[in-house]
């Protein structure tokens, strides 16, 4: 346990986790709609509000766990409630905090229905989202991992698009399925370490077929939640049906637990099946990278425009996590930051023009551009955020994991170039489409630009593209110890292994 | 005052046995006096959860074992009587008999968890079964084809097989041993010297427990029953006999047969049969109560992978297990007999909508069904993975692995009434009035599937040192 750094005193990540939850309990007694989104706004300001000493007493020198909590839960099984935070989770967990609010704003006006349950569930949500980032015991990561999908199946299934049955439904089997044997391999993992503490499991000598079998299973579970291709069909149906709020939280958070999970649990806890695999698992980042692009190029419709584009930046991320090396990894870490803010702010987009042509048709949105020049402002700067330009966040991002990638090998990162090409590509399709359109633009004269509200939602979606690409060292630094011991770790593994040169039984 | 709650239970019985009697029962009378009987028999089982005691020359042990699952049993006979106070699929002139048959039913169970000689748990087991017999053709005839008179007779049919098989299973543990005392035939057999016949005795009695719990290959009653017999009686059917099934599984496995690999293959193989094919019929069902049997029928192939394991914590898992599965089927036949509008069987799509139609229900429906699906926090998911990590520790991978992939396969069926309930609009279909009291009910179940879930160390630590007396 000294790789934890108790906090004493006020138990700040158990608050981050409860508080969300127990304004959903609140929400439960009191019924007005006003109230309800009020409350809801209330609750994720306090949370995003309290997680920001997270950052001012983070000690970015130190690779331990902080921010600490630990309470037995279930002695018998060696079970405990155990929190804690480092490099790697820190910024996901404040970006998940951070976001909740604008989730909420986004969807002040396009709830009209049922807005106490939707408010509920964006609560319940926050919890489970925050849990699964902060769990450093491997039953409560996994409880928080597989509650979170009954919120987010609701989320789709009430308050979704025309196919909202068919896309919550698959999304829902589709995540449970991966995640089945994830327990399997949760409890293989107990029955040889004997604890349920992920630090301790990390680094141990299993055998290596165990630790293939325990790979598959823990990769499986996060390349479904990625999405990896070929793992990915549902990831479009999802998106293109769930309301904006629960596009955002789809693309900005959810998707990054399965990154997370790769970073986390795959490559300690199963290092030599991490390097024995990672060839296979790079070429199908590049292909998800290429086949994201190429199809985002054909969609006629945004929301799944943007989500191919989604498969395919994750695919940038996945690419860097298993290089191997700390430039690829801390790309991939920051790529995960930008991804959340750049899709969560593109999808806020698409939610704001859907608000007011009730379509998300491409065709049907073109040339508003000369109505809504504060709307079209913000969209070009997050596309061109989104293909990576220079001075926005995905640049560096990217550019980190393709250094990493070149470092590993040349082949492979002049393979992922075309992607970056391609996301320009279908990137400023979109936008020439909608800012000017053709000679046959509908009529567009009816649309009203983006209020007030609309704008101080995007506004700190801006500045983080803007102060990530510009300035992103802070962020560096943060993750900059955790990753580096995770490398270290990782090196001093495989010299052992070599040195040792044990046969793999 | 060891047998406190028997007691009550049988006075209970008597006094609706008087009611019954007037020459126009009436069924207001019927339903408070079983009502006082059956919160008066939870109290009961409270009040002697410590009792300790041998009675009737030993064949009749209160301990804490049988005392745990009598609580139980208490428990869900009051939640029971408290949702299923309408009875509406029952004629309101038989009412008086359907208490007396359902108190003496329960009678049976509880005298069944104390029972350790073999003719004691012959009795208590017919007791049981016989009056349950009888519940299932009470129901009104609606549908003109008398589907509960089939399901009665199948119930009967496939009963007294399993009962046939137990008596031939006890006899051949009486001619081998000499005694009918379980210590003693435990300890008769502990010397060695262990013939085959052993095992196969011991299996012709698990056969009979095994129709009780419908596991593969005893389960074909099960659809067929759930479907005709009325909304309460089949909430008391897929509950309540649960408890006795595995508390007298437990019983009888640790009777040594000196063949425990074979058992435990067995086993296994039935563990598995039943999950699939509990959970994939379960997928093609309309009928929610045919499905909620069949998926009854998966669950009890969970049961028997915890049992599998043969040891303490294997035990005290399966009865953490079976507690949270009852009181989740309660939380699903809860909202059944109450959607259903006179008594008749609730589909699929007769549940559209109840978010707005009666929101608690809808809600109680939820997490009754997420839970039966095994998704965390609710108890389902714990007892999933208890169950699993002491498969696994028994070094079951395949088995386990199997099980897992089944929890995906059941979200399915599970999900899709969830679906109904919550995104479907309710069209023609009119709200759904209930009284506070089963409202109350609900929020007691929900309470207790979340909390026993998210905390179960206490009881699971409980129930194994309770196991341990056993052994």
């Amino acid at each position: 346990m000294d790789l934890l750094l108790i906090k004493e005193g006020f138990p700040l990540l158990s608050f981050l986790i409860f508080l969300p939850l127990a304004g959903a309990l609140v929400l439960l007694f009191y019924h007005g709609e006003a109230f309800a989104r009020l409350w809801a706004l209330l609750i994720t300001s306090l949370t995003a509000v309290c997680s920001l000493p997270l950052l001012f007493d983070f000690d970015p020198t130190s690779s331990k766990y902080q921010f600490a909590e630990l309470y037995t839960w279930i002695p018998r099984l060696k079970i405990n409630y155990i929190v804690g935070m480092d490099g790697i989770s820190i910024l996901l967990v404040l970006l998940t905090t951070l976001i909740m609010p604008f989730c909420v704003l986004a969807s002040w006006k396009y709830i009209q229905q049922r807005v106490t349950p939707f408010m509920f569930c964006l609560l319940v949500m926050e919890t489970s989202m925050i849990g699964v980032f902060v769990a450093l015991d491997f039953v409560l990561f996994y409880i928080f991992w597989e509650f979170m999908l009954i919120p987010m199946y609701l989320l789709i299934a009430v308050w979704g698009g025309p196919r909202k049955a068919y896309a919550s439904i698959k999304f829902f089997l589709y995540t449970l399925a991966g995640s089945v044997l994830l327990l399997v391999a949760i409890i293989a993992l107990y029955l040889k370490s004997g604890s349920f503490f992920i630090p301790e499991m990390m680094w141990q000598p299993y055998s290596l077929t165990f630790q293939v079998l325990v790979f598959l299973a823990f990769f499986l579970a996060f390349a479904i939640k990625v999405p990896m291709f070929p793992f990915h069909t549902w990831l479009p149906a999802a998106h293109v049906e769930a309301p904006t709020a629960g596009s955002v939280i789809l693309a900005s958070v959810l998707l990054k637990m399965g990154t997370y999970g790769m970073l986390r649990f795959c490559l300690p806890i199963t290092p030599d099946a991490t390097m024995l695999l990672a060839q296979p698992i790079l070429w199908l980042s590049i292909a998800g990278i290429l086949y994201g692009g190429f199809t985002a190029l054909a969609q006629q419709d945004m929301k799944k425009l943007i989500a191919y584009s989604s498969v395919g930046h994750m695919g940038f991320v996945t690419l860097g996590i298993f290089v191997l090396n700390s430039r690829g990894i801390e790309g991939a870490l920051l790529q995960m930051i930008n991804h959340g803010v750049t899709t969560g702010a593109l999808f806020l987009c698409v939610g704001m023009i859907y608000e007011r042509t009730h379509s998300r048709e491409l065709a049907l949105a073109t040339g508003v551009g000369k109505y809504m020049p504060w709307f079209v402002t913000f969209l070009a700067f997050f596309s061109l955020s989104s293909f990576g330009f220079p001075g926005t966040n995905s640049f560096i991002g990217e550019f980190l994991v393709l250094a990493g990638t070149f470092e590993y090998n040349t082949f492979l990162a002049l393979a992922a170039i075309p992607g970056a090409v391609l996301a320009a590509a279908y990137m400023l399709r979109m936008l020439q489409k909608v800012v000017w359109g053709g000679t046959a633009n509908p009529d567009q004269s009816y649309l009203t630009d983006i209020g007030v509200r609309e704008i101080a939602v995007l506004t700190p979606f801006l500045l983080f593209v803007f102060w990530i690409g510009l300035g992103p060292q802070p962020f560096l630094d943060l993750m900059h110890t955790s990753v580096s011991t995770l490398i270290d770790q990782l090196h001093h593994w495989q010299q052992h292994q070599q040195v040792a040169a044990v046969p793999w039984h | 005052m060891v047998i406190l709650p028997e007691l009550v239970l049988a006075a209970g019985a008597l006094a609706l046995f008087l009611v019954s009697l007037s020459k126009t029962p009436s069924a207001q009378t019927a339903k408070s006096v079983a009502m006082v009987f059956g919160l008066a028999t939870f109290a009961a089982t409270l009040f002697a959860f410590q009792s300790q005691g041998s009675l009737f020359y030993g064949a009749y042990a209160v301990d804490q074992y049988s005392q745990l699952f009598k609580a139980f049993i208490g428990f869900s006979l009051a939640l029971l009587l408290i949702f299923g106070q309408n009875l509406k699929g029952i004629s309101p002139n038989v009412r008086p008999e359907y208490y007396l048959f359902l108190l003496l039913s329960v009678l049976g169970l509880m005298l069944l968890v104390s029972s350790v000689e073999l003719i004691a748990i012959f009795i208590s087991l017919e007791l049981s079964s016989f009056a349950l017999y009888l519940l299932v053709p009470m129901r009104d005839d609606r549908t003109g084809i008398r589907v509960q008179m089939e399901a009665g007779m199948k119930y009967v049919l496939f009963g007294v097989m399993a009962t046939g098989f137990m008596l031939y299973g006890m006899s051949l543990l009486f001619g081998l041993t000499g005694t009918t005392y379980l210590k003693d035939i435990i300890a008769f057999l502990a010397k060695g010297d262990l013939q085959p016949t052993v095992v196969v005795a011991v299996l012709l009695v698990l056969a009979g427990f095994f129709y009780k719990l419908a596991v593969f290959p005893m389960h074909f009653w099960v659809p067929d029953v759930y479907q005709g017999a009325s909304n309460e009686t089949a909430g008391f059917i897929a509950t309540l006999p649960k408890f006795g099934a595995v508390a007298l599984l437990i019983r009888f496995l640790t009777v040594p047969t000196g063949q425990s690999s074979f058992l435990i293959e067995l086993m296994a193989v039935l563990a598995l049969c039943s999950m699939f094919y509990g959970n994939l019929s379960a997928l093609v069902q309309k009928d929610i109560k045919r499905m909620l049997g069949f998926s009854g029928i998966a669950h009890a192939g969970f049961v028997l992978l915890g049992l599998l394991a043969l040891d303490r914590e294997g035990y005290g898992v399966a009865i953490y297990y079976i507690a949270g599965y009852v009181l989740m089927n309660l939380a699903c036949f809860l909202v059944i007999s109450n959607v259903s509008r006179e008594g008749e069987n609730v589909r699929i799509e007769d549940v559209n909508g109840l978010y707005k139609r009666q929101p608690v229900l809808a809600f109680v429906l939820a997490v009754g069904l997420f839970g039966l699906a095994g998704i965390p926090p609710f108890v389902g998911f714990m007892g999933k993975f208890m169950i699993l990590t002491s498969a696994l520790r028994a070094d079951h991978v395949v088995v386990v692995c199997l099980a897992a992939i089944n929890t995906a396969i059941a979200i399915y069926y599970y999900l899709s009434v969830v679906k109904a309930a919550y995104t479907a609009e309710p069209g023609e279909r009119p709200p759904v009035t209930v009284h506070p009291s089963i409202q109350l009910a609900g929020v007691v179940l929900v309470l207790a599937i979340t909390l026993l879930g998210a905390l179960p160390a206490r009881f699971i630590d409980f129930a194994s040192t309770v196991v341990q007396t056993l052994l």
